[in-house]
């Protein structure tokens, strides 16, 4: 493992944090936008100075950077504390690789610049009521009408529907086959008629994901990327970055924050920090984080190196969310009685670890369950056999359901 | 794992033939500079090494005679020391080793019961590798004041009685050292013994993970074969996720433990001032993925983990000396948060 950058990596880097310095967006520039207007502020500055998804190619909108230089860029711009730029990462992270691997050449030149400057948004409508974990189980239907396909049916957990203008899709459009090979992928206009996007609430209050409902909604065939029962390729291409772009970390609520709340609060009248109990709980979670940190490192060794990075850094969101969990669930326990008031205050850490403890269980299920990831490390890491199944081989109107 | 179990079954815990090869091959004189007939490698290499030794439970007294008394004796030896012993150190004639534990419980500057000086007398007790080396590095009491100083001790004399010791993992003999005024040499400063002995144990702590890392590997390499070749209700062990999961969670600290054991590698061969902070996350790293995956191995194999015939109990034995020999767990928990509150 290499800590230090090349002499070609440490002049991208100053290059990078040179642009940076001079045109991060001041807290007083910003103080009349909302989030969205931010984010798209920030995204279309970086987007004509040529620094957005800087390792697509030009014409794309991107800069044809290399993977290590895309981390730099990633470093420094984490850095200088930018607006927040997360109503994108759907659609840069996920849709974006996709249409590059399976779009024709007109619609990538059409679509990806947009979605470089941020002037368009993206969500992804994969899951659905009766196929989480088991995402081929999907059921919304396409019936092809001349050189257009009719859909109905219904996704769930869809972040930013309701502020997006394209969405990419499986639906199944033959359910006589067996289950995988029924299915194909399709993008579209979010805007289309007969789509109905209702908020979920969550358990913590807030409502980030969507309920999309299809009735009789209209998608022109020239839309489907891949062919006709192509659909699961497809979307593991989506998959595959959905599991890169979905972090495992509890934002703000780690290590350093819980060793400051234990320098903070006492047990027996003395700061807890001082309790054995107390920093052997602290350093578990530092070694965790240490070790998600230094597995990135020697990925991006490899990067840069010109090698493909390993299997290792499939265990972040199995670590991380689990971790986060945890380690909110000890901080709030430090504060003792006070420990259960959920309240904004001044201090963002009045809340931070209660806000982390009623999001987290979210993070352990999106993107890929910790169950499932498990499953995924024994089966591509370790190459064990798959459970067996009852939906090989047979149509997928023929196999059980939870309301057969 | 034939060699490992031949020391258990034989009490045949030291193979000079094995040693002499691993000599031979330049694994004991790695880090020993060229002057004193070393290879003059770096510690990256000492760490592929101790991996491999981890990897295949090497009875050797390789951590006590690399890791702990070369280094002591790189580190503090005045001249006259290093030429006599970092050359025979390095071509493997003479094996060193290190005495601290005196009792049950945490060994301070303030409760140590051996008494320095230029004749050093007290009880050390398990001494690891004692019955074969040469010499030993001993913490002791300074004959001149409060603190703690570091003796060299040359086990060849009359005044000091070994006496073997029983313990979890016979592939590495152990023994109490009884010194009655035995000849000894002051290692390093008089009186900064304990520090000295923190920063031997910052950098062995390092090595061992590896030693760690490569065990646990090795388990989950192991637990995996079994699992895949063993079936039940029809279909390979393998393909249950209560399995499955198991050997996952194995790979994830084996993995955290790895990347955790090149940053300590690195902090140790350029002798990076966040040495003892790195050392303290590989080492509470390593002792937590060989803990889990030996165990979780046993019980992958079923009964027949729990059998003297298979190999699962050499993890199992050597991931308890790796972790309690340098220190355990919460100790190096409370060091690694000292590190984090000394930055």
């Amino acid at each position: 493992m290499d800590f230090n950058d090349t002499k070609e990596e440490a002049e991208f880097r100053t290059e990078a944090a040179a642009w940076l310095k001079t045109n991060v967006p001041s807290t007083d520039e910003m103080s009349n936008f909302d989030i969205m207007q931010q984010a798209k502020y920030w995204q279309k500055k970086k987007a004509d100075a040529g620094w957005a998804c800087i390792r697509w190619p030009k014409e794309y909108g991107g800069r044809g950077a290399s993977a290590i230089e895309q981390v730099i860029w990633n470093q420094e711009e984490a850095k200088i504390v930018p607006p927040s730029t997360a109503v994108f990462s759907i659609g840069q992270g996920m849709a974006a690789p996709t249409m590059m691997t399976w779009a024709t050449e007109d619609q990538k030149l059409r679509y990806l610049p947009k979605l470089a400057n941020g002037e368009e948004i993206w969500c992804q409508l994969f899951s659905e009521p009766a196929g989480g974990s088991d995402l081929a189980a999907l059921r919304t239907k396409a019936e092809k009408d001349g050189d257009e396909w009719v859909v109905n049916g219904q996704k769930i957990w869809t972040s930013g529907a309701q502020y997006s203008d394209f969405g990419i899709l499986v639906l199944r459009t033959d359910p006589s086959l067996p289950k995988h090979q029924g299915l194909s992928y399709f993008f579209l206009d979010m805007k289309s008629p007969g789509i109905e996007i209702k908020p979920i609430k969550q358990m913590s209050g807030t409502s980030g994901f969507n309920e999309v409902y299809f009735t009789d909604v209209r998608i022109s065939d020239a839309q489907r990327l891949g062919e006709v029962g192509q659909g699961w390729q497809v979307a593991l291409t989506t998959l595959m970055n959905e599991r890169a772009s979905i972090g495992g970390g509890g934002g703000k609520a780690g290590f350093k924050t819980a060793m400051k709340l234990a320098q903070e609060v006492n047990i027996d009248d003395k700061p807890a920090i001082e309790d054995k109990v107390v920093r052997a709980k602290l350093a578990n979670w530092f070694v965790q984080e240490a070790g998600l940190k230094y597995t990135g490192y020697r990925s991006l060794t490899a990067l840069s190196k010109g090698e493909i990075p390993g299997p290792e850094n499939s265990i972040g969101k199995l670590v991380g969310a689990p971790k986060s969990q945890d380690l909110a669930s000890f901080a709030i326990d430090l504060k003792e009685q006070a420990g259960i008031i959920w309240e904004q205050g001044e201090d963002e850490m009045d809340s931070l670890f209660q806000d982390t403890y009623m999001s987290i269980p979210g993070l352990r299920i999106a993107g890929g369950t910790d169950e499932i990831m498990a499953n995924i490390i024994a089966e591509r890491v370790l190459g064990l056999p798959q459970e067996p199944r009852m939906d090989k081989g047979i149509p997928f109107s023929e196999v059980p359901t939870s309301s057969k | 794992m034939k060699v490992v179990r031949k020391a258990l079954e034989e009490g045949d815990t030291f193979n000079r033939d094995l040693w002499k090869k691993v000599a031979a091959m330049g694994w004991t004189s790695a880090v020993i500079p060229e002057e004193y007939d070393g290879l003059g490698l770096g510690y990256l290499e000492l760490s592929v090494i101790a991996e491999e030794l981890g990897r295949t439970v090497a009875p050797l007294p390789f951590s006590s005679s690399v890791y702990l008394a070369t280094e002591a004796v790189l580190a503090y030896g005045s001249p006259s020391q290093k030429e006599e012993w970092l050359p025979k150190l390095a071509s493997g004639d003479a094996i060193g080793t290190f005495a601290l534990s005196e009792k049950q419980g945490q060994t301070s500057p303030a409760n140590l019961s051996t008494i320095g000086g230029d004749k050093l007398s007290g009880i050390k007790i398990p001494v690891a590798d004692g019955d074969i080396a040469n010499f030993c590095i001993v913490v002791a009491k300074s004959d001149k004041g409060d603190g703690a100083s570091l003796y060299i001790v040359d086990l060849d004399q009359d005044s000091i009685q070994k006496d073997k010791v029983n313990t979890l993992d016979p592939s590495r003999s152990h023994v109490k050292l009884t010194f009655n005024k035995a000849n000894a040499s002051l290692l390093g400063n008089d009186g900064e013994g304990w520090a000295a002995t923190q920063n031997i144990f910052n950098r062995a702590a390092v090595l061992f993970a590896w030693e760690q890392t490569g065990g646990s590997e090795a388990a989950l390499e192991m637990a995996k074969e079994y699992a895949l070749g063993r079936f039940a209700f029809g279909r390979s062990i393998a393909s249950y996720q209560a399995i499955k999961h198991k050997l996952a969670n194995m790979y994830v600290k084996n993995t955290l433990a790895r990347s955790n054991c090149y940053y300590g590698a690195w902090a140790l061969s350029t002798n990076a001032a966040e040495l003892p902070l790195a050392a303290a996350t590989a080492r509470v790293a390593g002792i937590q993925a060989y803990y889990f995956a030996s165990k979780e191995n046993i019980q992958t194999h079923g009964g027949m983990g729990f059998t003297w015939e298979f190999d699962c109990q050499f993890h199992y034995r050597r991931s308890k000396l790796l972790s309690v020999n340098i220190g355990s767990e919460a100790q190096w928990q409370d060091k690694l948060i000292s590190a984090v509150e000394a930055t």
